[in-house]
């Protein structure tokens, strides 16, 4: 299954929902291309839902660590949604789990953005 | 197997197949899934360069009680102990360096092996309730 992104605008915070694989190729440069161009359109606050995410290789957790810099690198905070168990056991074990700002419920994930 | 992204694609559901009829369960499918596309994507990328010239051979068996995955590339080698450690501070936000790291976490065992020219790496894990599990598992 290849991925898809879609992305809505609540209170200021644009929510990106993924489903599919992160995978080197596809997946990969979907979420680099969709990251690209929410931070052109000016985006600042970026709640990335991972809910429906089924997979991710170590090319995918480098997409998420290369948003999430170049999110901060604007000025802007960039946080994961719904992590599944697959994906949050993926984040532990690379100790990354507690670099992301990782959220399980949409309503205070928006709350949490510092700036709006 | 085509040094491409569909070989890589392939292995991972063939693994993933065989790891079921061999009766793991869901999360150390997943792992050993992981494992084998890591080190395909190594042989592809790293390896091979996507050099339709050369060849990935991969080979699967199931044997006294443990799955054991063989991939080998063509390219120029790899030197697995120079390779950084991606939790070192300096390393944590690289984008890339994870794929060994993450079969090392999921593997039984991984040896690497030079090959005139390439890198063959073997990925080996227990079969659960096999006869080699349970001596692992009263050492």
């Amino acid at each position: 299954m290849s991925m898809k992104a879609s992305t809505r605008q609540v209170d200021g915070v644009t929510i990106v929902d993924l489903s599919g694989r992160i995978t080197l190729g596809e997946g990969s440069v979907v979420l680099r291309d969709t990251i690209k161009d929410l931070l052109g359109k000016g985006a600042k606050n970026i709640l990335l839902n991972l809910g429906d995410v089924s997979y991710i290789d170590s090319s995918g957790i480098g997409e998420l660590v290369s948003a999430f810099t170049s999110v901060q690198r604007q000025g802007g905070e960039l946080k994961l949604l719904h992590l599944t168990k697959k994906v949050h056991d993926l984040l532990q074990i690379t100790k990354l789990y507690t670099v992301f700002d990782v959220q399980e419920d949409e309503p205070n994930a928006i709350k949490s953005f510092s700036v709006k | 197997m085509e040094s491409t992204l569909e070989s890589v694609n392939k292995a991972e559901e063939m693994v993933g197949q065989l790891a079921k009829q061999a009766g793991f369960d869901e999360d150390a499918r997943d792992g050993i899934s992981m494992s084998v596309r890591e080190a395909m994507i190594n042989a592809v990328i790293h390896g091979n360069a996507y050099d339709p010239g050369k060849r990935v051979n991969l080979s699967l068996e199931q044997n006294n009680g443990e799955l054991i995955i063989t991939i080998g590339d063509e390219g120029k080698g790899l030197e697995p102990e120079e390779i950084p450690d991606p939790l070192a501070p300096d390393n944590l936000m690289k984008q890339s360096g994870r794929g060994i790291f993450l079969i090392r976490a999921f593997m039984d065992e991984v040896r690497f092996r030079k090959l005139e020219p390439g890198t063959e790496v073997t990925l080996i894990k227990r079969i659960p309730g096999s006869d080699l599990d349970r001596q692992e598992a009263s050492t």
